[in-house]
Order: structure tokens, then sequence, then C-alpha cells
């Protein structure tokens, strides 16, 4: 394989409380190559969000701090990157949407100051070529009647158009990456399908890594390559989209699993996963995931699992990842 | 647009018809409430104040039909802009006021251009620099100067600035038989205008301050700020458009609001510096105890800031486009 | 008494709020025992007009020799009762209305708040102004001057307090067991909707005090008492002469409303944590 597009190597993200240090994000690594969709799945809490701001350097310091990993997009390092050449990725190399378009977008600019803005700022282009250019971009993403809508606000649009906005906004500088995160949880279930469709198609046309981060394994199914399940985190299980659904082998990825068929309404199914992540602040010992675990053995409440590599791309952090195939 | 905009104000214009009367009914009351009727004021000043004589003036001034009879010719005459006649001045209540009206709106704008411009701009830096000196030292000289008196700020800042300082002058709103025409005469106001509108605007500035770094900080927490990071603008442009734009918007609800209260500190402010508004003609009729003209003036400034309100609200619809007039 | 102990705890952590407590009590000393410890006449003329701070009299003598230092003494008394009345009063009438709007809503409700908002459109000052002209400058006059132009603020405070409550369980199941209305307003919902109230109006009299000084510096005081605002008035002819006839009693109400500013937002701060940012 050629080299990725984006590489994270042992990226650790720390926040400073008042009661303490708190590791949002540890020694995380993964590669997303060109034209691949990468799925990053866990819970709420589970510093998925954090890793992805993190690429962009966008942990609001204090309290968040990367304090260390290396994060490389085509090769260049971004993490020892002045603040302005930092936001000379951002919007440009490396774009972002995220889960409520409604929130996401500033309620008193329209579409086409906010599109505008990222071919001002990264392009130089002048007014007339802005205009022009918001126009194909919102054409792109499938906005009808584009010369209108460029000219209203985000309160006109519903939330399915908002988010293709957002997307024509993320997409205006043919970004190497694109980061999505949540896209779909705001929106109606017949746009969901609609809006990753649509993400799905211009991955393809312009040859972009897309990052999708999401807790809906139905999702993972039908759009990633590869998927990341992070818990507490740390990444837990790396794996195919093939692997991670005919031959996943940590337990939580099984609970996850669980949820995502009880989601579907299928009851027989049901196996939640009990108890909810623990707080950062009361981690226990062990095993992070030990407390909730079915299958917790004595080490894992005193030892803690590290990520062991079966093939190339195939990881996972448990000790009886051997014997937890389902 | 446009024609939504008119019928909007059209329809306001309507609302504010039963507050008007509202006024009028107030004002009638307190004229009737005043010890001894214009009757008993204009007898005794024509010296022969027998019973006989008064009566008679009672019945060409209507004053002995009932209540509600008097209220509808009182408002008929307010239809006219007929307020009456100061009865020391010998002239018509309305001549007066409109002749003074002009200075005091002159120092209110002023006042409410530096107090907004002024506040939005410390308000931002403070909020831009949270929990630092600057802002600290913001926030302190707010919260002093929202609890000094202004009229008592006014003499302190002639004290310095044209007693011991002697750089600009202590009152009035030009210079007395300079005779100065054309952009000289403008100047000449305009330096005339620095202190009263400066400390007018200062009471403002501090509580706009204080509301906008607050709000701003609101803002921060809002998700389009992400997004306008994540498009790779400076901290700088997202403080002073996306953040502000939207930070600025309950400063205008209130400045709205506060509209009656700066004309109501205008009259302390006009008494303090000579300016010759409508405060110098409340201290003059105080002086003289002509209640008629009392009254007119707080049903013209009740009208004004009625219509300035009005006004403020126009504003709001143009900077939030949420607001849709319908 | 421990809702006390916790409200107390949380007031004293707020350095900023204990050092305007205890700046306001020492004013609050002042205006007490002031008078009784100064026995000096604000209106007897002492000595030479225009002598200087710390000469023979501590605060000197004012244009018509009168002994400053006694007029700031008993123009504490007036302005701290002036404040403290007129807020009070307009606490009590909002209150009522706000209440009564806020509980019962519907038509009662929207009588009273375009009443309320009626109130809130005239220039409050320039009412003031005319109340007080028109009914002769004494202490109950201004009181009630300021009091009627306080009231709608907490009105309007009040209504939503009462709107957010009144649908309640709690309030629901005391209208089920037959609990007459009143017995629900006053016992029941005031309780609960009182903190924000009493932050309001503590805060009020520093407004109210302000509005105080405003009127008597134009004249507009009871004339048989000093205040603070009407001995400005009376230094601002000789500004250029003795500006410190002026500062001085500008100084004591500026730090008069700072204290009690400082304590309002204390309060705030102590009685409604959720509140804060």
């Amino acid at each position: 394989m050629s080299q990725p597009v984006l590489d994270v190597q042992g990226l650790s993200v720390n926040f400073r409380t008042s009661h303490g240090v708190v590791n949002a994000v540890e020694d995380l690594s993964f590669q997303i190559g060109e034209g691949e969709t990468v799925a990053i799945v866990g819970e709420s809490g589970s510093g998925k969000s954090t890793a992805a701001l993190a690429l962009l350097r966008l942990i609001p310091d204090p309290p968040g701090k990367i304090v260390s990993g290396s994060v490389r997009l085509d090769g260049t390092e971004l993490l020892t990157l002045s603040e302005s050449e930092i936001r000379h990725i951002r919007g440009f190399k490396i774009a972002m949407i995220f889960q409520d378009p409604m929130m996401a977008l500033n309620p008193v600019y329209t579409i086409e100051r906010q599109i505008g803005e990222v071919l001002q700022l990264h392009l130089g282009m002048s007014r007339r070529e802005r205009l022009l250019e918001a126009i194909e971009l919102l054409r792109l993403v499938g906005v009808p009647a584009p010369e209108e809508r460029v000219q209203q606000y985000p309160h006109n649009l519903s939330g399915g158009m908002r988010q293709r906005v957002m997307i024509a906004m993320a997409l205006a500088c043919r970004p190497r990456l694109l980061i999505a995160d949540e896209p779909t949880t705001a929106l109606d279930v017949t746009v969901q399908a609609q809006v990753l469709d649509l993400i799905q198609g211009l991955k393809d046309k312009f040859g972009m890594a897309v990052m999708l981060i999401t807790h809906d394994l139905g999702i993972v199914a039908e759009t990633a390559d590869r998927v990341v399940v992070m818990y507490t985190g740390r990444k837990v299980e790396e794996g195919s989209v093939t692997e991670i659904f005919d031959d996943l082998r940590h337990p939580y990825t099984r609970g996850l699993l669980g949820a995502a068929k009880w989601e579907e309404g299928d009851g027989d199914m049901l196996r939640e996963i009990p108890g909810t992540v623990p707080s950062p602040f009361d981690m226990p010992t062990g095993c992070s995931f030990q407390p909730r675990c079915p299958l917790a053995e004595a080490r894992c409440l005193s030892d803690r699992p590290g990520l062991e590599t079966f093939a190339p791309g195939r990881e996972v952090r448990c000790f009886i990842a051997g014997e937890a195939r389902s | 647009m446009r024609k939504a905009t008119g019928v909007f104000i059209l329809r306001r214009m309507l609302q504010l018809i039963p507050v008007v009367i509202a006024i009028a009914a107030l004002n009638f009351l307190l004229l009737h409430m005043t010890p001894g009727d214009a009757a008993d004021i204009l007898a005794g000043q024509m010296g022969h104040a027998t019973v006989e004589f008064t009566q008679q003036l009672r019945q060409e001034f209507g004053l002995d039909r009932p209540l509600y009879e008097q209220f509808a010719i009182y408002l008929g005459k307010l239809l006219t802009f007929d307020l009456g006649m100061s009865h020391i001045q010998q002239t018509p209540v309305i001549e007066l006021i409109l002749g003074r009206l002009p200075a005091t709106l002159i120092l209110m704008v002023a006042a409410i251009t530096i107090s907004v411009v002024l506040g939005v701009i410390l308000g931002v830096s403070a909020a831009r620099r949270q929990g630092t000196i600057t802002d600290n030292l913001i926030s302190v000289t707010a919260l002093i100067v929202y609890a000094t008196p202004a009229f008592w700020l006014g003499l302190m800042l002639i004290v310095l600035f044209s007693i011991i300082l002697d750089i600009l002058p202590s009152g009035g709103m030009m210079q007395v038989g300079a005779g100065l025409t054309g952009i000289d005469h403008v100047l000449d106001v305009a330096r005339h205008l620095i202190l009263p509108a400066t400390t007018l605007g200062l009471f403002y500035v501090a509580i706009y301050t204080r509301l906008m770094r607050a709000s701003m900080l609101e803002v921060y927490g809002l998700d389009f700020i992400v997004t306008a990071r994540a498009k790779g603008l400076s901290e700088g442009q997202i403080a002073w458009t996306h953040a502000m734009r939207n930070a600025l918007l309950p400063v205008i609800t209130l400045a709205g609001v506060q509209i009656g209260h700066l004309l109501g500190g205008s009259i302390l402010i006009e008494t303090v510096f000579g300016w010759p508004g409508l405060g110098r003609l409340v201290f003059d009729a105080l002086l003289q105890r002509d209640l008629n003209l009392l009254l007119g003036i707080l049903f013209i400034s009740s009208v004004v800031v009625i219509l300035a309100n009005l006004v403020v609200d126009l504003l709001y619809g143009l900077l939030d486009p949420r607001i849709v007039h319908k | 008494m421990k809702r006390f102990h916790i409200f107390w705890f949380r007031f004293r952590r707020n350095r900023a709020a204990a050092g305007g407590a205890v700046v306001l009590a020492a004013i609050l000393a002042l205006a007490a025992f002031g008078p009784v410890l100064y026995d000096v006449d604000p209106f007897e003329m002492v000595g030479r007009p225009f002598m200087l701070p710390f000469d023979r009299y501590p605060l000197g003598t004012d244009v018509a020799g009168r002994d400053i230092l006694a007029g700031i003494v008993h123009g504490a008394r007036v302005s701290l009762m002036i404040g403290v009345l007129a807020s009070v009063a307009a606490t009590i009438v909002g209150v009522t209305f706000g209440a009564v709007a806020g509980y019962y809503g519907g038509k009662i409700d929207d009588i009273l708040m375009r009443t309320t908002e009626f109130f809130l459109c005239i220039p409050s000052f320039v009412l003031a102004v005319v109340l007080v002209a028109i009914f002769q400058p004494d202490v109950v006059t201004v009181t009630i001057a300021i009091a009627v132009v306080s009231w709608p603020s907490v009105a309007r405070l009040a209504r939503g307090e009462f709107i957010s409550h009144r649908d309640r369980e709690y309030v629901l199941g005391c209208r089920a067991i037959g609990m007459p209305d009143w017995e629900i307003i006053l016992l029941q919902i005031m309780p609960n909707a009182l903190p924000p109230i009493i932050v309001v109006s503590s805060l009020m009299v520093a407004t109210a005090i302000l509005t105080e000084s405003g009127l008597s510096f134009l004249g507009l005081s009871d004339p048989n008492l000093v205040s603070w605002g009407y001995m400005i008035g009376v230094a601002r002819t000789v500004l250029r002469s003795a500006w410190w006839m002026a500062a001085i009693p500008g100084a004591m109400i500026l730090i008069t409303v700072l204290a009690i500013n400082l304590v309002g937002e204390g309060l705030n701060d102590a009685l409604n944590p959720k509140l804060r940012k």
C-alpha cells in the first residue's frame, strides 16, 4: 500500500481538571488511505470526538493538551506546525462536518457567506467567484435551486439540507481528509441514507480519505472499509469491516453489536452492554472494560491488556481475544 | 421582504395606539391630581381670583363637565398635538418641547453610540482574555462605573477636563457669540458634546461591557464556533465576526429597553452641562413649578421612547435573520 | 438552619461580596449611630464658608458654612432609608402583580402584564420627577415615586417564577386537596420563588439610592432633611473653587451603591448557584 493520507501514531490527549488529569485519548494509532473510509466506533465518552478534534489541533488548551504522538497528513507532521500553518490545513486539507447541522452553522450569516468564507480564506477567490463557486458546490451536494438557497439563512433549510450545506462547505477546497463526526445522528432516518450516500459518492469522486465517527454499527456496515473501536480513550479493536462483523474478538465490540441489533428491534438477540462507561476520574484497575465484561477473569482485574496484533491492520486489546470468537 | 417590513411597521404603529392613549390617560390623571386647576392658576395670574370669575373660566375650559368628557376633549387636543399652554412662559407647551427635542436627541444618539461601540469592544476583549489581568481590569472598572451616579461623574469630568486640564468646554452646546457656521459650527457642537455624551454613555458602557462579555462566553460554547475554527479562521476573525454578531443580539435588546432610562439620565446630564435640551426644560419647569409643561414633557418623552423602541425592533430584525416580520 | 449554613459558606467564599458586606455594614453603622455620635445639625452654620477639609471640621464647610461631615452622616440615613423603603414597597407591589399574573394566567395575566409593560415604556426618571413635583417633595412622596417607577421589573421576574412553578406536581397536589389559591401562592410557591426576587430587590436598593440622589440633585428632596444628592446640587455652583464639596458626597454614593451591588451579586451566587455561569 502506498503512503496513507492520514497516519496517526501514539496520539495521547490529556485534560487537566480540578479533580486531576484525565487521559481522554491514549496511545491511539491508525491510518486512512486514499479513497478509504475508516469508522471510529464507540459510546459517548470513548474519546472518538476528542481524537478527531486533536487531528485538527482544536482541543481547547487549557484544559486539554496533546501530550505525545504524531499526526501526518500526506507525510507532513501536523503537531509541530505553527498556529498559522495549521490554520491553513484546517478547512483546506482537512475538513470536518458535525453532528447537529443546525448548531454547526452560524444562524446570522447566509449560506453564501459561510461557504464563501472558506473560499476566500484558502483560495483567495473574489466575491463574484465565491458566489458562483458556492452555487456550484450546493448543486454538487444535491441542494435544489442552489441560486436561491445560497442567499438564505440556515433556519430556512431543513436538517438534511443543512447537513448538505455543511458538506458543501467542507468540500469547498477539495480536502484530502474529511472528518465526519456523527454526521447523520441528528437527521431523520430517510435522510440519513441520502447523506451517507452523498459522502460516499463524493469520496470516490475526489479520492478523499474519510474518518467517520459514529456509534451506529448499521452505518459502519454500509459505509466503512475498516473499523477502529474505541473505549475509554483507547483503541480496543481494529479490523476490516468484514473482520469486525464476522470475526469480532473484543467483548466490547460484541456488546456494541448486541446494542445495534437491539436498535433494529430484534428482541431475541438483545444483548445490551450492562453498566455505563466508567468516570474518567474513577478508572477501574486492570482492563477499563472489566467491570462491564461478561468474560472478565482475575488477570483482567489486575493487569492492563496490551494491543495484540493478529495481522496487519488487525489488532485487539484483550487477554482472551483468542477465545472470544463468537 | 421590503413589503413585509412595511406591513410590520404599520402593524406595530397600530399597536402603539392603545399605549399612547394609556399614557394620555396617566397624564390626564396626574393633571387632575395637581393641587389647583388651570382656572385657579389663570385667575390668580389675572389678579382677580373671585369665585365667580374662576367658575366662569372653568366653564370656558370645560372643567365643570364630567371627567370622561374632559378626557375626550383632552384626547382630541392631543391628536392635534395641543398639549396646552405653559402658563408661566405664555407659550404653547408643544412649541417649547419641539424647540428643545433636537438637542436631547443629539445627546442621546451620541451616548447610545458611545455606549454600544465601547461596550462591545471592551466586552469582546474581556471575553477573549477570560481570567487574565485585562479581563479583571475591564470587569472591575465596569463594576465601579456601574455604581457611579452619572451626574456626579459629569461634575468630576468637568473638574478634570475643563477646570484642571482646560481642554474641553464645561457646558453649553456651542461657543456663545462666536457665530460659527458650516463645518466649524458642527465641530464646535461636537466639542461641546464630548463630555455630556461620554458622561451619559459611560454607565451604559459598563452595562453593555458586562453583558457583552457574558454573551460572548455563552456564544463561545456553541457548535458553530468549532465549525469556524475547523474552517481555518483565526481566533481574532472568529471573535469579531461569528461570535460578535451573535453575542450582539442581547445587547441590542437591552439597549432598546433602556432608551427610556437613558432619556431620564439625560435630564440630569443636561442640567450638569447646561445642554439646551428637554432636560434643561424640565429643570426650568421645576424651578417655576410649571406642571403643565412637565406633563407635556412626560407625554412627549414617552412617545419618543416608544418610537425609539420601534426603531430598535427593526434594527434587531436586520441583525437576526431568524426574526420574521409577519 | 442547615440551609443558612450552606448559604453563608457560599457567600463568604466570594471575597468581593464579603468585602462589600463589610463596607455596607460600616455605612449602615454610620447611618444608625453617626447622627448620635457626631451630634451636629447639618443645616446649622457652624463657621466660615469654604473651609478646607481637616482644617477645623473634618471635611470642611460648604457654601453656607455648614459642616460637611454632619451632612454626610445625616445624609447616609436618608439615602439608605429611602433606598430600602422604596425597594420594599416596589417588591411588594411587583410580587403581588407578578404572582397573580403568573399563577392565574389568561386574561388576568394579559391585563396585568400590559399594565407592567406600559410602565416600562415611560421614561422612569421623568415620571419620578413629575410625581415628586406634583405632590411636593418629602420623604414619603420621594419614596413612593421611586417605588412607582421600580416595581415593573420585579413584577416581570415574579411572573416568570410563578409560571414556572404553577404546573409543578407539588402545586397540582395542593390544588387536588382543595387548598385555597391564596394559600398556594403565599405558602407553597412563594418560598420557592423568593430567592431570585430577593436578589433583584437587593440590587434595586442600589438603583433606588441612585435615583434618589438624582432627584435631590435637581432639588426634589425633603427640604427638612439633608441628602447626599442635595449636597452635590448645592456644591455644583462652586465646582470651580471647591470641587471637593461635590466630590465627597458623590464618593459616598458610589461606595454605598458599589457595596450593595457586590453584596447583591454575592447573594445571587449563594442563593441561585445554578444561575452561575
